[in-house]
């Protein structure tokens, strides 16, 4: 590749058109992906959701006095969904438990990765017996059931969102890190880099500039599919009682359905809708996943 | 890399390499399990302030009892001292005494494991043999409409909360709703008063809902993995050799592709045991299968910190074996590898 | 009789690339043909067509007479049945051509148990004769192929591909990625064996020298047709076809301090084949390019006795001397081929190539002395200089064949 000199041009500007038309051409590429494009699709629907969510519905829907309907009621006028024990209005209350699920998935996701990505890169770029003792306990978490080390976690933690966030990012970023530690090491066994370091480039530079813009897309998929399990961990610790018990979540729905009694009654509307949103954004946060990783690598396209 | 074919290893016969292998593998669970004693011993001191408090809180106790819950603990002890006494006792089988229940951790465990091991084992069987065999088909039929309602039915049940599908399970199937009778017990393993084979059958009953659960959020792993792997393997040349040698395409796949494909199937399914693992303790749970899952969740909501600790080794230590085992055994297959 | 007769080939990826475009071939038992080229060209596609093996979806076109009878017309358990009995193939990378988890032994074998349904134990003693008949002991056969070495996998390649005793090798670039001297035993052993049990051998390779040295005729390929055809020792040393000649320009002679400072090697990369260059495929590479070239497309026409070439720029000598009309495109025809007579000429190259010692010097080559039915004396060629060019220039020669002096003990 030929490296004209564009008069006029800052090299930073011309970083970011390259950046920008990668991107154009990545979106290009996973435009093709028709399961990719439902997952997002109904992503942009959950967020859009949530974010109305004080909108639509108002904060006052998980308030227990005053509440509109008598308890496990069953679906009818007022109440599409029905009511959940304590007469509240399901429909928005799965609207409003959006709000925290979604937030609590993303925020364990983006800590989780964060954790494995800094690891990763600094484990391939450092090397020497720091990586050694990194890689050892990354393999040991691997082999371990997060979910039990999750469960440990939240049972001797106060009761709160932040728990379960640090809960579950703490237990899942091996996975992140060990993929982006052999990333970094094929990237810094590119030439350039050692340019880069003859030309007084320290590791703070290489590390920043050079690796991470390299290993950010399989950051990218790694987050979509770590956040649909972090999802999912998140409904079953709120389902198990480690979750806050004053936040409404979809998780905590569903245990609020099992002690009420709504599966001996046979209430599957208390049961079904916060189930449903939890699969269908699991779901839609893997087929994202996927796709992504389809795009970036595309002998996987085989396979899918 | 091997240049010529070392006296160690002529002819793949297991000799020097794998004993070493072997080693090498047990020295690294060894350095797991002691890992995981580690964990579990700092994770239930993590507790801000007395962890007695903590267990007991909101309950009537007198101070002779938090006396004694303490000194069980050994919290008055230095800490070095509670860590090797900690060990001394995990590694002769003492893991406390359970609070809710008074009894050893250890015997509460033992009671439950062979019910564990029962639904773990029957849903592994099947959900395993059920996977292998789906993908392979969805393989053989990549592209088409077959495959793509595989591995989309895959792709959906495995995000399914495992619980949820537990609950409406019961909920159609063993409440009924409308008109659908019940089929099955809503929980429990047994209906108790039963005999012999009436017993067996009775326990089989209990049985099926929450192995059906287990079975379907489980089997897509399994699926989209062989799936994945015979399809990389299915662009091999030596399929194009074996075809030319005048095999069927049939043969072709199931002599050459298919086991080669499985080997790193089975390693990935062991890998995914942890997974496993936390479905056993919701199925369990909704279930109440009166298994180590089901066991744990009484322990979480007390807190009863000894049996959560002892409940957790237990789980990560089953997993570490079951996985230091498959490492074991695939060098017996896969002659490439550690010998 | 011809043992392979290939009419016409065409064969087309599902995805439209045109990997062959009408390649006629002929080889009859006993014979050698080298079938050169870039990668690219369809040589692979041209040995996998031969039985069949291309992807589902391929369109395969034209007429692939295996003694007589139309592979490309058989019912699929006939082409199962002819498969490695009928004709095999030698794949490049052994490596990767192998079943890595099964002994070699049990991958030799199961083509005899499957084609003599032989008993286990015979096919263990076939296995043991194939397997030391290619020079390796017959305890070789319960490795495994990551325990051999490149050259001990070659041979169990070539052992495997006798194992039924076929008519026809195909043996695709069965030297790439092995060290010289391995080479050179693997190609003594390919020979010997061809010899010895009167099968035909279509050798692929992208080394012209390799194959000038082993075969009796060399088929050029370019872009899915052959440009150039003919002697071996003759398309090798004075090719006619631009395409060729490069080719065979590219490797060093040592020993000639002209070819030290000959224009070497083409610009460009070969075309797509899913988006080949109008008229002449190789126009707009060719150094000797004209006008009509990109416009018009070039068959094969006679640039001597038993030569083809596609070039505008070939034409046939005028004292061109009794050929029957137009000679069929061809490898060599009838026993007792007619060997070559070696060019000579003041200034002859010795040639040194990979896999034979140093040729003896200008002139003193002896002719293979035998029949040579209907063949005309030399023409009146003039020498050419290895390197140098000019059409019309034609080293004399009939038939195809190799020197005995060429042959090294």
């Amino acid at each position: 590749m030929t490296a004209g000199r564009t008069p006029g041009v800052r090299p930073r500007a011309l970083v970011w058109r390259r950046r920008r038309a990668s991107a154009a051409r990545f979106w290009r590429r996973y435009r093709a992906h028709r399961a990719g494009l439902l997952g997002l699709a109904t992503l942009a629907l959950f967020a859009l959701l949530a974010l109305a969510a004080p909108l639509l519905v108002g904060s006052d829907v998980a308030d227990v006095t005053d509440a509109p309907g008598s308890p496990l009621e069953g679906p009818g006028a007022g109440l599409p969904l029905g009511a959940d024990r304590f007469g509240r209005n399901l429909l928005g209350l799965v609207i409003w438990g959006a709000r925290v699920s979604l937030l609590v998935g993303l925020l364990a996701a983006v800590l989780s990765v964060t954790i494995g990505t800094v690891i990763g890169v600094t484990a391939g770029h450092f090397g020497g017996w720091y990586a050694t003792v990194l890689m050892r306990i990354t393999d040991w978490f691997l082999v371990m059931p997060t979910l039990v080390l999750a469960i440990a976690l939240a049972t001797v933690m106060s009761r709160s969102l932040l728990t379960i966030v640090v809960a579950i990012g703490v237990t899942t970023w091996p996975t992140t890190a060990r993929l982006v530690r052999a990333q970094t090491l094929a990237v810094e066994a590119r030439p350039y880099i050692e340019r880069a370091r003859a030309l007084g480039g320290g590791h703070w530079h290489i590390m920043s500039r050079h690796v991470l813009p390299n290993v950010t897309p399989l950051v990218l998929a790694q987050t979509t599919l770590i956040v649909s399990s972090a999802i999912l961990a998140e409904a079953t610790l709120a389902f198990l009682g480690l979750g806050d018990p004053t936040v409404v979540s979809w998780g905590g729905l569903l245990q609020d359905a099992r002690e009420a009694g709504a599966v001996s009654a046979g209430h599957w509307w208390y049961l079904v809708p916060p189930g449903v949103a939890i699969a269908v954004v699991a779901l839609s946060f893997t087929l994202c996943g996927r796709a992504v990783e389809s795009v970036l690598d595309p002998r996987l396209g085989v396979s899918r | 890399m091997t240049a010529d074919a070392t006296s160690a290893s002529v002819g793949g016969r297991l000799t020097t390499a794998y004993p070493r292998h072997v080693a090498g593998k047990v020295a690294g669970a060894a350095v797991s399990l002691l890992a995981v004693l580690v964990t579990g011993f700092f994770l239930f001191r993590m507790i801000p302030g007395d962890p007695v408090r903590f267990m007991t809180g909101g309950r009537p106790v007198s101070a002779g009892q938090l006396a004694t819950y303490r000194a069980e603990f050994g919290l008055d002890l230095p800490l070095w001292q509670q860590f090797t006494d900690y060990c001394g006792k995990a590694l002769t089988g003492d893991l406390g005494t359970s609070y809710q229940f008074n009894a050893p951790v250890v015997d509460k465990i033992t009671e439950a494991l062979p019910n564990t091991l029962l639904l773990t084992g029957t849903a592994f069987v099947i959900y395993t043999v059920l996977g292998i065999l789906l993908g392979t088909r969805s393989a053989w039929r990549h592209g088409r409409l077959g495959d793509r309602l595989n591995t989309g039915l895959a792709l959906v049940l495995y995000s399914l909360p495992s619980f949820w599908l537990g609950l409406l399970l019961i909920v159609t199937l063993s409440v009924g709703i409308g008109p659908l009778p019940g089929l099955f017990p809503t929980g429990g393993m047994e209906s108790g008063g039963k005999e012999g084979l009436a017993y067996a059958v009775d326990v089989a009953h209990h049985l099926v809902l929450p192995v059906v659960t287990l079975v379907a959020v489980e089997y897509g792993q399994t699926l989209l993995v062989t799936r994945s792997a015979l399809l990389d393997e299915m662009g091999s040349d030596y399929l194009t050799t074996a075809r030319a040698k005048g095999l069927r395409d049939d043969l072709v796949r199931r002599r050459h592709a298919l086991p080669n494909a499985l080997l790193p199937t089975v390693t990935l399914i062991f890998i995914n045991l942890g997974r496993t693992v936390a479905g056993v303790i919701l199925v369990e749970t909704v279930f109440s299968w009166p298994g180590l899952g089901g066991l744990f969740y009484q322990a979480l909501s007390v807190p009863d910190l000894p049996l959560v600790q002892g409940l957790f080794l237990v789980f990560a230590a089953a997993v570490i074996l079951m996985n230091t085992l498959a490492d074991l055994i695939y060098p017996l297959f896969d002659p490439r590898v550690g010998r | 009789m011809t043992l392979l007769d290939v009419r016409g080939l065409t064969v087309t990826y599902p995805g439209g690339a045109n990997a062959v475009r009408g390649v006629d071939l002929r080889l009859d038992a006993g014979r050698k043909l080298g079938v050169a080229g870039e990668s690219g060209c369809g040589k692979s596609t041209l040995a996998l067509a031969l039985l069949r093996l291309l992807p589902a979806g391929t369109r395969v076109g034209g007429e692939i007479l295996l003694d007589g009878e139309d592979v490309l017309a058989m019912k699929w358990g006939r082409v199962r049945a002819v498969r490695w009995a009928g004709a095999s193939i030698v794949f490049q990378g052994a490596m990767h051509s192998l079943n890595p988890v099964r002994r070699v032994g049990d991958q030799i074998a199961e083509p005899v148990l499957l084609h003599r349904r032989a008993t286990p134990a015979g096919a263990r003693r076939r296995t043991g004769e194939l397997l030391e008949q290619v020079g390796l002991p017959a305890a070789r056969g319960s490795a495994y192929p990551h325990e051999l070495s490149g050259g001990q996998r070659q041979r169990v390649m070539i052992a495997m591909a006798l194992a039924c005793g076929p008519r026809l090798i195909v043996a695709d670039e069965p030297t790439t990625a092995l060290d010289v001297m391995i080479q050179a035993q693997i190609l003594r052993l390919i020979e010997r064996l061809v010899t010895d049990q009167d099968v035909g051998l279509i050798m692929i390779s992208h080394d012209l020298a390799v194959l000038a040295g082993t075969c009796d005729r060399l088929a050029v390929m370019y872009a899915g047709r052959v440009v150039e055809e003919g002697p071996a020792r003759q398309v090798y040393e004075a090719a006619r076809h631009p395409y060729a000649r490069a080719l065979s320009a590219a490797f060093p002679r040592i020993g000639d301090p002209a070819s030290r400072f000959a224009p070497r090697g083409l610009p460009g990369d070969p075309p797509d084949p899913s988006a080949l260059p109008s008229g002449c495929a190789f126009h707009p590479r060719c150094p000797v390019v004209l006008d009509s070239c990109a416009v018009q497309d070039q068959a094969l026409r006679p640039a001597g006795p038993h030569r083809h070439a596609a070039c505008v720029r070939v034409t046939p000598e005028p004292s061109d001397p009794g050929e029957p009309g137009y000679p069929p495109p061809a490898t060599s025809d009838g026993p007792g081929s007619p060997r070559s007579t070696p060019a000579e000429g003041p200034g002859s190259p010795p040639q040194l190539t990979m896999t034979r010692g140093p040729m003896p010097g200008a002139g003193a080559t002896p002719g293979e002395p035998g029949p040579q039915p209907g063949a005309a004396a030399e023409g009146p060629g003039t020498r050419r200089h290895a390197g140098a060019d000019g059409p019309g220039a034609e080293a004399g020669g009939t038939g195809g064949g190799v020197e005995e002096g060429f042959r090294r003990p």
